[in-house]
């Protein structure tokens, strides 16, 4: 799970990271008293929404008076941000974050993530702050420094100490970049983020260490203990059917194509996704039901999928295994007839009692085309668009 | 013929009076796995399906012998259950379980190091040697004795591979799923060099899919060591960038983890990767076939 900057620095100064003074509006007519707030004479406007790339995409201005910030605010507020990370529909702006400017030294980044290989946290610093890590990890490896952390002991002062002289910070700030960093870890630990990026992490002119940006993610399935993030949810931010979906137990996500697919188990949902694509044809979402593909699950999986108009044809895809397939095969015939479908559907069931299943299908009175293989029922509703 | 577990494996179910294990309890002992006790704190004293019901992982070891576990513990107490597991002393546990939060996980692993315990999963479909026991999810009537390892990151593709198999008659010698999540016990290498040293695997089928670097490094493995021809898929080719697909670890991010850089990998380590996934058993069929393994009973 995703939050706004805002949240994540409201956060990270729980835990005694500095961040500079901010105020957040929702309305242009607060914008004036936001920057009296701040007290400083120079401030940042910056749109909060879930996407990076914001700066150059017009979200995050320098003002040098309180007509500025009005000025800005007014030009940033509701209007859509298209970066590379929002897609081409690009993200309205609905929040503001008003913070004083600061005087910047040196930029630097600092983040904590999971290293997958070594199946532990990874605290990762590097003296080139303010571009994207995968960017500096490009161009300059070299410059990248990593501390593995052993879960048992959390992470070592002496690592943060090494990071902090890889890195070059000045050698009188180095006790205060080391709490940071301990601080920043506690963080990542008592509220199971999956991410934590400090970017740029900033110098002052007045020998300052501050997370002049930051961005945590959250770990969905530890949300249940940490209901103090959940509250961070911010709905607006994600894809619409994507959380209806994840409401009814379904995992789904939204593609480009025009073919809808329903199927039981993520490998085997990808899977179909390529042989769609394999046979020139356009996956229009990602659908897992689960291991469990009940008859509510399958209508409301048909709902979703037909809420979706660049929809021409649907692919089902049932592994079954263990499940019978009468049962299945009811469940979408049901499913079909509730939802008055009309786009051609093609069936491939597989697992106990298949041809029962089988027959089921056939003998509806609803179009529905059944394969008995994922080969043949990519292929026939590919060529069934067409 | 099989790796890991057998006619010989005694296994506890953690978790067995809950509802999905009850039912999963009945169809492993239907299959002929050698259920000897059961794990629900509280619930010792009692039976299900005939199998008694201990309090905790070191009484039902005592008592009854077994030598492996699979747990179907809900994600909040999961990790827990692998810890009692490891700390009973078993030679395998399997977690089955979905949705175990990573930093769990990753203290789990840790816990882990030195101990002889292996553990499969978690968020995997468990590990099936056709014929003799199944412990896990997975149909058991799509399996067929013989000689093909399989292993894999999913659990329904694999049924998928399977299948195409068993409709040629090629059957699997042990079929693993190590499961969707980026921490887990067993990777690809461990079941690889275990396919590569038994005598009664003649060839492998990798199945992974988008996310994170096994794949990668289980081929540069295979390169190196695998004496046995391997057939690969990826899952996700057309899977967007950033996107969490289903699985907790089936995901690109920043750039990274992506179907071709996978597939380029397998196939400059000389697997020879299927095109799409309704041809795994047909490539599996072409390697047997390159290298004089093709039997028989099998048909084409």
């Amino acid at each position: 799970m995703n939050i706004h900057e805002y949240q994540a620095k409201e956060l990270l100064r729980k835990y005694n990271i500095s961040v500079p003074k901010g105020e957040v509006i929702n309305k242009m007519e607060d914008a004036e008293m936001a920057a009296w707030k701040i007290e400083s004479d120079i401030a940042v406007v910056k749109a909060q929404i879930h996407a990076g790339g914001r700066g150059k995409a017009g979200g995050i201005k320098v003002a040098k008076s309180i007509d500025e910030v009005k000025a800005y605010s007014k030009e940033i507020l509701g209007k859509k941000l298209v970066t590379h990370q929002t897609g081409p529909e690009g993200k309205e702006v609905k929040t503001l974050l008003i913070e004083e400017g600061c005087d910047i030294e040196k930029e630097y980044y600092l983040g904590i993530t999971l290293d997958r290989e070594a199946s532990r946290l990874t605290m990762i610093a590097s003296e080139e702050g303010g571009t994207e890590i995968e960017e500096v990890a490009d161009k300059s490896p070299e410059k990248i420094f990593k501390e593995v952390i052993d879960p048992v002991v959390g992470l070592a002062e002496y690592q943060a100490r090494r990071l902090c002289f890889n890195i070059n910070i000045p050698t009188k700030l180095i006790n205060d970049t080391v709490n940071l960093m301990m601080n920043l870890y506690q963080c990542f630990m008592e509220k199971d983020c999956s991410l934590a990026e400090i970017n740029p992490l900033v110098v002052t002119g007045d020998n300052r260490v501050m997370a002049l940006d930051a961005k945590l993610n959250f770990d969905e399935n530890s949300l249940y203990r940490n209901k103090d993030i959940l509250e961070y949810r911010d709905l607006d931010e994600e894809d619409e059917k994507e959380v209806e979906a994840s409401e009814h137990g379904l995992s789904y996500i939204s593609l480009d194509g025009n073919i809808g697919c329903m199927v039981n188990g993520a490998g085997l949902a990808m899977a179909t996704m390529d042989i769609i694509k394999f046979y020139g044809g356009e996956p229009a979402n990602f659908l897992d039901v689960g291991g469990g593909a009940s008859e509510e699950k399958v209508t409301n999986a048909f709902k979703i999928i037909l809420s979706d108009d660049r929809v021409k044809g649907i692919f089902v895809n049932i592994f079954g295994g263990i499940m019978k397939c009468n049962v299945i095969a009811k469940g979408i015939v049901k499913a079909a007839k509730e939802v008055n479908l009309t786009v051609p559907l093609v069936v491939r069931l597989e697992g106990t009692n298949v041809s029962l299943g089988k027959e089921i299908l056939d003998d509806s009175d609803i179009n529905i085309i059944t394969v008995t293989s994922m080969d043949e029922g990519a292929k026939k509703v590919v060529e069934l668009i067409k | 013929m099989s790796i890991w577990v057998d006619k010989n494996t005694k296994l506890i179910v953690q978790g067995i009076t809950g509802k999905t294990a009850q039912y999963h309890t009945k169809q492993m002992l239907e299959y002929g796995t050698k259920i000897v006790s059961g794990v629900t704190p509280g619930k010792g004293g009692t039976k299900v399906e005939d199998v008694p019901v201990f309090d905790t992982v070191e009484q039902a070891v005592i008592e009854t012998q077994a030598t492996a576990s699979v747990i179907y513990v809900p994600a909040k107490f999961a990790a827990d259950a692998i810890l009692e597991a490891v700390d009973a002393g078993l030679d395998m546990v399997i977690c089955i379980t979905e949705h175990i939060p990573i930093n769990d996980m990753i203290k789990v692993k840790r816990y882990m190091e030195g101990k002889k315990t292996r553990l499969i999963g978690p968020n995997c479909p468990g590990i099936i040697t056709p014929g003799e026991c199944k412990i896990g999810i997975m149909p058991g009537y799509i399996h067929k004795e013989g000689r093909i390892g399989v292993v894999s990151r999913s659990g329904t593709l694999t049924y998928e591979a399977v299948h195409q198999l068993t409709e040629k008659g090629i059957g699997q010698s042990t079929a693993v799923g190590i499961g969707g999540d980026p921490v887990n016990g067993t990777d690809f290498v461990d079941v690889l060099k275990a396919f590569n040293e038994d005598e009664n695997t003649d060839a492998v089928v990798m199945i992974g899919e988008i996310g994170g670097t096994a794949e990668e490094k289980a081929s540069l493995w295979i390169k190196e060591n695998m004496k046995k021809p391997v057939v690969g898929f990826i899952g996700g080719q057309t899977a967007p960038k950033g996107k969490r697909m289903g699985h907790a670890g089936a995901i690109i991010s920043g750039g990274k983890g992506t179907a071709d850089e996978k597939i380029k990998t397998m196939k400059n380590c000389g697997i020879s990767v299927a095109e799409n996934p309704a041809v795994i058993g047909k490539a599996l069929a072409k390697a047997l076939k390159d290298n004089n393994l093709w039997r028989a009973e099998y048909e084409d």
